[in-house]
C-alpha cells in the first residue's frame, strides 16, 4: 500500500444570500477538465435555487444601491485583494477548465482582476458621467442621475472567468444585484470567485451564484417576473434568442453581444441602469 | 345645496362666456393620402378610414390605410434616402433642416393647435400653451445637437441606426411625433413615423411643413392605419430600430417580436403615477398641482399622477378640496379657451374608463364626480375622484388613462414609498413637501424615471424622459434622448 496522502475532494457548492449551500433538490453533477478528467463535483441547482438567488438579490438591492459608491467601490476593490492572493488557484482552475497552459491561465487571470479594479473605481464616477443637471426653460432645479435597474440575471458565460467578471462586474458597480448562471462546463473559477465575495464585505444576496445546466436554469431566469435585466451574452444565438423572448415577458432590459464590438464595457455600463430626472421648483 | 351650486354661488359673476376658437383656422383638407418619398399618395388598396372629433363625432377628414405594401414602400424610400442622401449629409446640414421645421411649426402654431384639438378633443389652451410649443421647442433642442455628436459622451463619431420605424399614441399626437422624428433626425436616422389612428391629422400637416422645410424626399415618411400598419412597420425587416410610445401591453408584444432580430427597441409604455402628498406641503399649489396631474389632457397621459397618497393627517382637508375644485373645473367645447377638461378621444377609450370607474365602486371606493353638464354630443366623461381606495383595488393597479383619481392614505415616508413603488409600472411620480431633504430622501428611493417635486407634468426637451420596470426602456429628451438613434 502507497504512503500517499488522499487528497480531499472538494464539492462546489451555490452561492445563495450569503451562503453556500448544495442545491435543494440535492443533485450534484461532475465537472471535467479540458482534457476530460474528472475535476469535481458541482452542485446542479433547480429551478428552485434560481428563484431563492432572485428573492435574496431583491430582498438585498435597496442595501447594496442605498451604500454609498464610495463604499462599493471598496467592496469590489477588496474582492480584486482577495483574488489576487488566490491568484494561483485561480489560474490553475483556468488552466483546467480552459485547456490552456498555465502560463496563459495566468494572464487570464491578472486581467480578470485588473477588470475587477477598473469596475471598482467606477462606482462613484458613473453619475457623473452618464447623469447631469438639464437647463429646463422654466424655474426648476432638473437633474438626472443613473440608477441601477434592480436585480440582473447573467446567464451561461462560456469563458469561465474572464467573461463572467465581466459580466458580473458592471451590473454591480452601478448598484444592482446579480444572480448569475456559472458556465456549465467550466464552473469552478466562478465559484471560486464567489467564495472570495465573502470576505470581501459583500452584503449578502449582492451577488448569486448558481451552477448547474444552462438549459434548465437559463430559462427561469429570463421569464422570472422579478429579475429587471439580462445578460446573455454567454450562449449561442439560437438560445440567446429564445431567452430575450422570454425576457419580453417583463419587459426586461436585455444585453446581449453587437457584431464587430471591440469594446462593449461602457455599454454594459449603461445596460442595467435606468436614468431617474427629478424636477424640483425654485422659489423663494 | 350641492357643491357645484355652492361654488357657483360663490362665484357666480366669475362664470364664463364662451371664447371659442375658430375651427376653420384648421384648414383641414377632405382627404388626406401616406407621406412617401415626399409626396401624398394613396394607399395601394385605396382604402381610406374617417378621423373624426371626439368632442361632436362629425368627421373631419378622410386618411388613407396604410397596410404592408405601403409600409413596404415608406421602408423602401427610407432606406434610400438613408443610403443616398441623408448618411451623407453633414451634421451641420441636418442641423439647419431642424432648425427649419422648428421655426415653421411656430409659424403655423395656431392651425396646428386648432388640428390638434379638433383631432384629438383636448382643450385649446393645452394644445396653444403646451403641445405645439414643446414640438417646436424639441426640434429646436435636437436641431442643435446634429453636429455635436462627438460630443454627447458616446465616444467620437457615433453612428446613426438606419432606418427607425416610430409608433405614436394619440394622446399628444404632435408632440410624440417631434419627441420620435427631431433626435432620430439629429442623430442621421431616416424615419417611419405611424400617427395613431385616431388622431393622425396634427402628423400630415408635419409633413407638409417638411415639404416646405425642403427636407429631402423619403428621409421622413408617415403612414397612417391602424394597428395592423403599426405591426407591419415592427415587422419589416429592412427597420433597424422601432421605438414605440403606447400601452405596456402591445409594448410588451413588440419586444417579443423584435428581440429574436436585430432591430434596437426603446419602449416608452403605460404608468399608475404616484403623487405623494405630505402634511406639511402649501395646500393651494398642492390641490392645483394634483388637479393638473391627473385632469390635465383627460387624464390621457402615461405619465399622469392618477394615485393620490396623502399623508393621514391632511387627508379629510385635501379631499374636501379637492372634491371643491373638481366641481369647479369647466369640462365642454375643447374649442373654446375657457374649457379645463375636454372630450375623451375615442368611443373605445371611454368605454374603458366606464369600465374601471364602475369596478372602483363595486370593489367598494367612495366615488365623487362633477355634477358638470356634459354634451350631448361627444365622448365625455365627467373629471372623478375616488376615495377610500385600496392598493388591491383595480382603480389603484391598473391604467385608467382617464380623468379619474384615486385617493389612498399613508402615515409615514417609508408607507408612502413602499405603496408608490406597489406597482409593475415605474414611470412617473410627484412628491409634495417643503422639507427638501424629505423630498430627496423621497425621490431616492421611488422606482421612477421621472419625479416631480412640488409640480407635475412638467416636460422640458432638454429633460430625459423615460420609465423603469414595465413602463418601458429608453430615454426621449436631453443628451440621453440620442442614445436612442445612435449605433452606442
Amino acid at each position: 500500500m502507497s504512503d500517499a496522502r488522499l487528497d480531499v475532494r472538494k464539492t462546489y457548492k451555490l452561492l445563495i444570500n450569503g451562503a453556500y449551500p448544495r442545491s435543494e433538490s440535492g443533485r450534484s453533477y461532475e465537472v471535467t477538465s479540458a482534457k476530460g478528467a474528472f475535476l469535481a463535483n458541482v452542485a446542479q441547482g433547480s429551478r428552485k435555487d434560481v428563484r431563492d438567488a432572485v428573492s435574496a438579490a431583491r430582498a438585498a438591492q435597496a442595501k447594496w444601491w442605498n451604500a454609498t459608491a464610495y463604499n462599493r467601490g471598496q467592496v469590489i476593490y477588496r474582492l480584486a485583494e482577495m483574488a489576487e492572493s488566490r491568484r494561483d488557484e485561480l489560474a490553475e482552475h483556468v488552466a483546467l477548465a480552459e485547456g490552456v497552459n498555465v502560463r496563459t491561465s495566468q494572464k487570464k487571470v491578472s486581467a480578470s482582476i485588473d477588470r475587477i479594479v477598473w469596475y471598482a473605481g467606477w462606482t462613484d464616477k458613473v453619475a457623473q458621467v452618464l447623469g447631469g443637471t438639464n437647463p429646463v426653460a422654466g424655474p426648476f432645479f432638473n437633474f438626472s442621475i443613473p440608477v441601477p435597474s434592480g436585480v440582473v440575471g447573467v446567464v451561461g458565460v462560456q469563458e469561465s472567468l474572464e467573461g463572467f467578471v465581466e459580466a458580473i462586474m458592471a451590473p454591480l458597480c452601478v448598484g444592482n444585484t446579480v444572480v448569475a448562471l456559472a458556465s456549465e462546463t467550466r464552473p469552478t473559477p466562478a465559484v471560486l470567485l464567489g467564495e472570495m465575495t465573502s470576505a470581501s464585505d459583500f452584503p449578502a444576496g449582492v451577488l448569486n451564484i448558481v451552477t448547474g445546466l444552462t438549459s434548465e436554469l437559463a430559462p427561469v431566469l429570463a421569464a422570472h417576473e422579478d429579475v429587471d435585466g439580462l445578460d446573455i451574452c454567454g450562449v449561442t444565438r439560437d438560445a440567446a434568442d429564445e431567452l430575450a423572448v422570454l425576457g419580453a415577458g417583463s419587459i426586461k432590459r436585455v444585453f446581449r453581444p453587437r457584431e464587430n464590438e471591440t469594446d462593449s464595457s461602457l455599454r454594459r455600463l449603461r445596460a442595467f441602469v435606468e436614468t431617474s430626472t427629478v424636477w424640483h421648483t425654485i422659489g423663494q | 345645496m350641492s357643491d357645484r351650486q355652492l361654488a357657483n354661488s360663490q362665484l357666480g359673476s366669475l362664470e364664463y362666456d364662451p371664447a371659442p376658437e375658430s375651427a376653420a383656422i384648421a384648414k383641414l383638407k377632405p382627404s388626406y393620402g401616406l407621406f412617401i418619398d415626399g409626396e401624398f399618395s394613396d394607399a395601394a388598396s385605396h382604402g381610406q378610414f374617417a378621423t373624426i372629433n371626439p368632442a361632436n363625432e362629425e368627421t373631419l377628414s378622410m386618411v388613407a390605410q396604410a397596410n404592408a405594401v405601403d409600409v413596404d414602400r415608406a421602408v423602401v424610400s427610407a432606406r434610400h434616402a438613408y443610403d443616398k442622401v441623408w448618411s451623407k449629409t453633414t451634421g451641420a446640414q441636418r442641423s439647419k433642416y431642424l432648425f427649419r421645421i422648428a421655426r415653421l411649426i411656430q409659424e403655423r402654431s395656431r392651425e396646428l393647435a386648432v388640428v390638434e384639438t379638433l383631432d384629438n378633443g383636448k382643450p385649446i389652451r393645452e394644445s396653444r400653451d403646451v403641445d405645439i410649443p414643446l414640438a417646436a421647442a424639441h426640434f429646436f433642442y435636437y436641431a442643435g445637437w446634429a453636429d455635436k455628436l462627438d460630443h454627447a459622451g458616446f465616444g467620437p463619431n457615433p453612428k446613426p441606426l438606419g432606418v427607425a420605424g416610430q409608433i405614436i399614441p394619440w394622446n399628444f399626437p404632435l408632440l410624440m411625433a417631434a419627441w420620435k422624428l427631431a433626435p432620430a433626425l439629429a442623430a442621421g436616422n431616416t424615419c417611419v413615423l405611424k400617427p395613431a389612428e385616431t388622431t393622425p391629422l396634427s402628423a400630415l400637416v408635419l409633413a407638409e411643413i417638411l415639404q416646405q422645410a425642403e427636407l429631402p424626399l423619403g428621409v421622413v415618411n408617415i403612414v397612417t392605419g391602424d394597428g395592423s400598419t403599426g405591426a407591419a412597420l415592427v415587422d419589416h425587416p429592412d427597420v433597424d430600430k422601432i421605438a414605440f410610445t403606447g400601452s405596456t401591453e402591445v409594448g410588451r408584444m413588440i419586444q417579443q417580436r423584435t428581440a429574436a432580430s436585430h432591430k434596437h427597441l426603446t419602449l416608452e409604455l403605460g404608468g399608475k403615477g404616484a403623487n405623494i402628498v405630505f402634511d406639511d406641503a402649501p395646500i393651494d399649489e398642492m390641490i392645483e398641482g394634483i388637479i393638473d396631474g391627473i385632469f390635465f389632457n383627460q387624464g390621457h397621459v402615461c405619465c399622469a399622477g392618477s394615485r393620490l397618497l396623502v399623508q393621514e393627517s391632511v387627508a379629510d382637508e385635501v379631499l374636501r378640496r379637492l372634491v371643491r375644485r373638481v366641481e369647479q373645473l369647466r369640462v365642454g367645447d375643447p374649442l373654446d379657451k375657457n374649457t379645463d377638461v375636454g372630450a375623451i378621444n375615442s368611443a373605445a377609450q371611454l368605454l374603458r374608463i366606464r369600465e374601471l370607474t364602475a369596478f372602483g365602486e363595486s370593489e367598494g371606493a367612495t366615488r365623487y364626480t362633477s355634477s358638470c353638464e356634459l354634451p350631448q354630443k361627444g365622448y365625455w366623461f365627467a373629471p372623478t375622484v375616488f376615495a377610500d381606495v385600496a392598493q388591491s383595488h383595480r382603480i389603484a393597479r391598473e391604467e385608467i388613462f382617464g380623468p379619474v383619481l384615486s385617493v389612498l392614505t399613508f402615515r409615514t415616508p417609508e408607507e408612502a414609498v413602499a405603496k408608490a413603488n406597489n406597482t409593475n409600472y415605474g414611470l412617473a411620480c410627484g412628491i409634495w413637501s417643503e422639507k427638501g431633504s424629505r423630498t430627496l430622501w423621497v425621490a431616492e428611493r421611488l422606482r421612477a424615471g421621472v419625479i416631480w417635486a412640488n409640480t407635475y407634468n412638467r416636460f422640458d426637451p432638454t429633460s430625459p424622459f423615460g420609465g423603469m420596470r414595465e413602463s418601458g426602456f429608453g430615454r426621449e429628451g436631453g443628451r440621453h434622448g440620442l442614445e436612442a438613434y445612435l449605433n452606442v
